[in-house]
Order: C-alpha cells, then structure tokens, then sequence
C-alpha cells in the first residue's frame, strides 16, 4: 500500500450559507445503494402485476398469475394467486402422482397387492399415513390399541375376524361392540364365580371352587354367557364375540395387575358392568374404496392377518 | 463558497489496469502445462464415454435427480456423504501442507482463478499485442481499431465463460443431448440459469476483476501468512545482494559488468523494471514478500531472462526461504520438511488418503438398515408368545438388479416370518422394505436381548452382512 496513494475526497456541501458561514454537508447515498434501492422499486412493480397486490373496496386486485386447481367438489377453478389455491393445486398434483398406484390397487386381489414388493411398499408408505390421518386416534400410531378401549390391531386376536374381506367389512360398515351389565341380573357371588371362571379358561390363577360354580353358571340359562362366547369360551366372530381362553385382554386390563386376585377383579369389573364402548365408525363414504382397500392391506399386515 | 471541509480516505479503491508483459521460463512453461492438463481434463471428460446398463454413457455424471454421482465405476450414493467430507478434509490438509512447504504453490499454479486469469491474459496478447501495444491502446482514443479489438477482446473472454458454464452443466446430464437442448430451447431452466451465472461470474472474474479477486475476495489469500514459517519456501527478492551497499542502478556505461558494480558498491538488480511488468497482480516483488503475491514465480522467469543477458548469475529473484535469506551465508535453497507441523499435516494427509481408498475399496454392493417398530415394542399373543416387529430397508448400490435373502442368527430360524416375502429383488439404486416379524416363546424370550439379521445378496455369500438387533419382551421393559 505504500507506493499507492490512499485517494482522498473532500466532503462536498449543499453550497448554501447562513449567517455568513454556517454550511450544511452533502453526503449523498452511495451510488450502489442508490441502484439497489431502484432496482427494488423496479421488481416491487413487477410484484405487483404478478401478485395480489392492492384492496379495492371488498376486493382486491388479484394480479396476473393464476392457479387453476380442482375443488374436493370436483369442479376446476381458476383463481387468482393465493396460498391455498396454491395449496388445493399441490395436493391435485400429489393425487395425480399417487393415482396409477390406487388404480392399480383397485385392478388387484388382495393376494396379488400383498405378493408384489412395489406395492408392498406402497402400502407400507400411503397405509402408514391413512392409519396416523384416521385410525391413529383411537387404535394408535403404531395399531396397538388402548386396553380397555380400543383393540390391539398387531397381534393375532381378531375380534371380527383377520381375513382381508372381514378387515374390509369391519372398514366399511363399522363394528359395535356390547355386552350386557350382569349385575342387573346376576348376584355378586355369581360374577364373582364367573369372574373364577374366565380366569380359569386362560390359566391364570383362581379360586378352583368358585371356578367349578362359574363353569355351570357359564353354560346355564341364568347367565347364558355361551350364547356369545360359545360354550368352550372361544367367543363367536360373527358378532365379536372375544375368546375368553386366549392371553390377549381388550376390555378387562388383565395383563395391568400383577396378583391373580387383581387380575379377577378386573374381569368381574367388566361382567358386572358391560360395555357399550366398542364402537368402530364405518368409513365407507369418508375415504375412497381405494384408500379402505390400502387400509385392509396395511392392517392385515400389521397383526399378520388370518 | 468554502469546500473542503474535511479530508476522507475513500473506501473504494480504484483499479489501476494491470498489462503483464509475456515472460517465457520455467514457471512460465510449468505454469502453460498445468493449464493445458486442467483445461483438457475440465473441458473434455464430461464427453469421455463410458458404459453403463442404467444410466447414459457418460464417465462422469454427477445424477441429481437420481440422487447419485457416476464417476466412472464407481456409483457414489448419498450414504457416502462421508467420502465427500474426506475428500474436503484431504483437499484442506493438501492446502496447508503445501503452503508450509513452498507458500501459496496452489494460487499461483492451480487456483482455478489464475488459470482462467491467465487465459484471459493470453486472449487479450493474442488480439491486442504486446504489452507496450497494450497500453498504447489503452490510451489512445476510442476509433475503430481499438473498438475491434477491445470488443473481440471482450467478445472471445465470453465465449470462452459460456463454454465453461454449459461444460459444467455438462457434468449434471448427458453431455450430447444438453448441448443439442441447450441451442434447441429444450433443456432445463436450471441448465440456462446456471449457465448464464457461471458466463458472467467467468467473465467478470477472470475478465474484469482478475488480481481484485485474490486481494479483496478470496479469504485464502488472507489467511495464507499465518500458514508460512521462516522456513517456507517463497518468491523472494535477494535484497542483499540486488541493493548492495548504494541501491540497485541501471546497467549504464561503467557499470556494466558484476565487477564495475561491486567496485562502486552496486548491488546486482539493474532496474529493467520487467519483474513489475509481468507480475499479474501488480506489485514489485523487490518490496519484499507481500499479500498480494501469488507466488506464481513469473519475476523469476522475467529476472533470470535478464540476468542472462547481462551474464549475471540467476536467481536474483528465486524461491527461498526467510531463514536463508537472513542467514549470513546463504545456502542453496531447498524444500525444509523436517518441521513438527509438516510431518504432522503429511501424516495427517496419509492417513485420511489411505482411509478413503480403503473405505471405497471395501464398499459394500447394498446399504441396509433394521428398524425395530417401537409402537409397540412388542406384542404379546393368544398363545403367550412375544412378537417384535422389524423394518428392513435395502438399497441395492450395485449396477444389476439383485436379489436378497434374509436369514436370522441367534435365535431360531423358524421364529423368523417374512410374510410374503422370503427374498426380495431390488433394482439397482433403488431400494426395497421388508416387513419382517419375528415370533419367541416366553421362555426363549426371556433369553433372548439380541439376535442378529443376516442380509446376503443371493449367490454371493462372501458379502452377507449382519445387523444386531434387540429383541424386548413384557419381562425387559426398557
């Protein structure tokens, strides 16, 4: 830097003098700044004309760009630019790009869908966001339920059946669960026997004697609990009807307790008051056939299916 | 009217246009051969063929929408993000173990703005001549020879910036077919913009603002002086013995010959001034070592030329270190590496090299990751036994389609299910999920903390891998 001379400038005033030699500074903008701030200007008009700019009365001036977008009720319109016309006119887009994966889902069995690994991971991908959008809620993220209020999708108890068609079904139409309040009917004593019993049937730990009791009560016509749940306690699957003999526990939080006797009370709890909570919605009308056909895969697969 | 006021130093410095003068020498011709070689390499791989069964024939194909790099052989996947950091790691280390050894060797000889700087130099001697003709030019005002030869001055720099814009768009698509889709209007909006950014950054940069870049915009230029030590080889002006004890002087009559000028107390710089002349930044290198300097050793070529006319022995102006120049007898110069800190960054570069050769070397055919599901973590079934649930994600990085078989380690074989799938065939690049559920009795459960998922590639067992998993049951809760 030596040998260059540093250039120096000299502060320029307005010219104007008061008082004989009061002077004001001129120190204009840089020149850069000036351009930029031009430039600016320039591309806020540009803006203007592109984007919705101005409010007119209760309108506005929309601007030159438009988006044209189908609405959920199928008609095309064409608006001018705003965020959720932008919006509908991503998800159009997003539909178009999942369409040949549903048409092909609606051209195939549920065997063939299952068999081919691009669809399997199809399933996997668009299942996985139609169970969190609406299953999720009450079933969970991950299908495994709530005991006590929502069944447990991943494991091998169907209530209503694990076949693809009775999944479809259970989608389609809904389910409702009901069983009835013993105690308007039945003793303590009685439910407290029955309460044995169903233990027994699972093996987990009861009163061998109140159970014998239960085991007659089960199959009498006093409690008639064999009219659902079959006379061998393996429930009935055409009307929901859960197996009694298994490990799995919806309604009763068996598994919760740790002593036996907990364990019975649970039971007794759920005979003497029933249930009314078992309520599926159906989701026919709310999602497409298509979607309840990827939901039907991606259920079946997450329990395993029968 | 009072002006005056008040003095400022400007924060903008003006540009003083530099006009090299030609020089030929060895750095000039080492200089020329590193062009030739990196503007051959830049300018024609993208067209080098190669082929492939997936991809369009081309050697190097950086595939951003196939979210990989196509590097001759090798398919360099996202995953491998970490050959990316080694390779940066390699390139900063080089940087710095080579500035240690002799300055800044990387801003004179490769940098990408000195080559192209020097290309643009060798365009504007090509039209307008000689350095003297130069500034003649310069000067003179504008007629139509200077407007013909200005503006195909300008008019070839931005030939040559547009061909380097579309050859490195060339390296993200098929070369051919971008360059027909580029004249064609067809190709890729990004393909015009990158383009058009890459011709006028080009053309500024190496056209307009040349050495300003090295002073004012690159940061390596910087921070170079905190990487030179005393025994960092430089270009350096011998100051002892060109000043001498009265200063250097013109080679006028009696002061000719080496012993006229010792007698007088002459140092041996004559003042010929071309050092300046074909310095490409501008500055006299017999002020001493200074940042502006990118040490591309154009003033040695220049000051031995004239040594060797006046029969003065050369290096006047050579590369050597501070040390032996301080020194009191100064030794021939040569490249110091016995230093704690060069060993350590040659050591540093070693290994990090041969770490990146080994880990590409050693690449598998397929990336695959085992997820257990955690919701839930485990399913208790009608039986009692425990169900834990996996996701398997295989991404086929070999060049065919291949098929992968799963198998279990530590557990049962039977206990694995699979679903429909026992193999699953993944096309190359792409990848495929497995649902794999995996069934225990309570009493193997309770055994069981971790198994092992095997992936093998079917009928290639020697590059089976193995994943270790958990396995959780109502007994382990986390």
């Amino acid at each position: 830097m030596s040998e260059q001379k540093l250039q120096s400038q000299t502060v320029q005033t307005t010219g104007h003098a008061w008082d004989g030699d009061l002077q004001e500074y001129n120190n204009p903008l840089p020149v850069w700044w000036v351009y930029t701030f031009y430039a600016t200007v320039i591309f806020a008009v540009i803006y203007w004309t592109i984007y919705p700019s101005w409010p007119i009365g209760k309108g506005w001036i929309g601007g030159a760009s438009n988006i044209t977008y189908v609405n959920s009720a199928g008609e095309t319109k064409t608006h001018s630019w705003n965020t959720r016309a932008l919006l509908l006119e991503d998800l159009n887009q997003a539909a178009a790009e999942q369409k040949p994966y549903f048409d092909k889902v609606s051209a195939m069995s549920y065997a063939q869908i299952a068999k081919d690994p691009e669809m399997n991971g199809f399933i996997l991908s668009a299942g996985k966001a139609l169970f969190a959008d609406n299953c999720a809620p009450c079933h969970q993220a991950g299908g495994q339920g709530v005991a006590g209020f929502f069944p447990n999708l991943t494991d091998d108890d169907w209530l209503y059946g694990g076949s693809y068609d009775k999944i479809h079904e259970t989608l389609m139409v809904g389910r409702r669960g009901y069983m009835p309040a013993f105690s308007e009917v039945l003793a303590g004593e009685q439910i407290d026997q029955l309460a044995n019993y169903v233990a027994k049937l699972s093996g987990i730990g009861h009163d061998a004697a109140k159970a014998a009791a239960g085991d007659a009560l089960f199959r009498s016509e006093t409690a008639a609990c064999y009219y659902c749940h079959g006379s061998d306690g393996k429930g009935r699957k055409d009307i929901g009807a859960p197996n009694l003999t298994d490990n799995i526990w919806l309604w009763a939080n068996v598994p919760a307790s740790d002593a036996a006797e907990g364990k019975v009370a649970a039971i007794r709890g759920v005979i003497a008051n029933g249930l009314n909570k078992g309520v599926m919605p159906a989701w026919a009308g709310r999602l497409s056939p298509e979607q309840i056909k990827v939901l039907t895969v991606y259920v079946h697969e997450l329990g395993g299916g029968q | 009217m009072q002006t005056g006021l008040e003095d400022q130093l400007g924060l903008y410095q003006k540009r003083i246009p530099i006009f090299t003068r030609s020089v030929k020498g060895r750095f000039r011709r080492f200089k020329t051969s590193v062009l030739v070689l990196a503007y051959a390499i830049y300018f024609l791989l993208p067209w080098l063929p190669w082929s492939r069964l997936d991809a369009p024939a081309q050697a190097v194909l950086f595939d951003l929408p196939g979210r990989r790099f196509l590097i001759f052989g090798l398919t360099v996947y996202p995953q491998d993000v970490i050959w990316l950091a080694l390779l940066l790691f390699i390139a900063a280390i080089l940087l710095f173990f080579v500035t240690g050894l002799v300055g800044r060797a990387f801003c004179g000889y490769f940098c990408f703005q000195t080559l192209w700087t020097d290309f643009f130099i060798w365009i504007e001697h090509a039209i307008q001549g000689e350095r003297p003709a130069r500034v003649r030019l310069y000067r003179q005002p504008w007629n139509r020879e200077k407007a013909l030869k200005i503006g195909g001055t300008h008019a070839l720099w931005l030939l040559a910036s547009f061909w380097t814009g579309l050859t490195f768009v060339a390296y993200f698509t098929y070369a051919p077919q971008l360059v027909v889709a580029f004249f064609t209007g067809q190709a890729a909006a990004a393909a015009y913009i990158t383009v058009s950014i890459l011709t006028l950054s080009t053309y500024a940069a190496a056209g307009l603002m040349r050495e300003q870049i090295c002073t004012y915009v690159c940061p390596y230029g910087r921070f170079q002086s905190v990487m030179y030590e005393p025994e960092t080889l430089a270009v350096h002006y011998d100051a002892k013995r060109g000043e001498a004890a009265h200063g250097r002087a013109a080679a006028r009559a009696g002061q000719r010959t080496l012993a006229e000028r010792h007698d007088k107390g002459l140092g041996d710089c004559v003042d010929c001034g071309l050092c300046v002349q074909v310095c490409p930044v501008g500055i006299d290198i017999r002020d001493g070592l200074q940042y502006k300097c990118i040490s591309c050793g154009l003033c040695i070529d220049a000051c031995n030329t004239i040594m060797d006319s006046f029969s003065f022995p050369r290096g006047l102006i050579r590369y050597d270190s501070e040390k032996n120049l301080a020194a009191a007898t100064p030794a021939a110069p040569r490249v110091q590496w016995k230093r704690l800190k060069t060993i350590g960054y040659g050591a540093a570069l070693i290994l990090m090299s041969a770490y990146l050769v080994y880990s590409i070397g050693t690449r598998g055919s397929f990336d695959r990751t085992v997820n257990q599901i955690r919701q839930p973590l485990y399913v208790v079934l009608s039986n009692g036994d425990i169900r834990n649930r996996y996701q398997i994600r295989i991404t086929n990085k070999a060049a065919q389609e291949q098929t992968y078989q799963i198998s279990v380690r530590g557990i049962p074989a039977d206990a694995l299910d699979l679903g429909n799938f026992r193999e699953i065939t993944v096309k190359p690049g792409h990848s495929g999920l497995v649902q794999a559920s995996v069934r225990l009795s309570p009493a193997q459960a309770a055994q069981t903390q971790r198994f092992e998922m095997i992936i093998t590639p079917r009928g290639k067992a020697a590059e089976a891998r193995s994943e270790a998993v958990r396995f959780d049951s109502p007994g382990k809760r986390p």
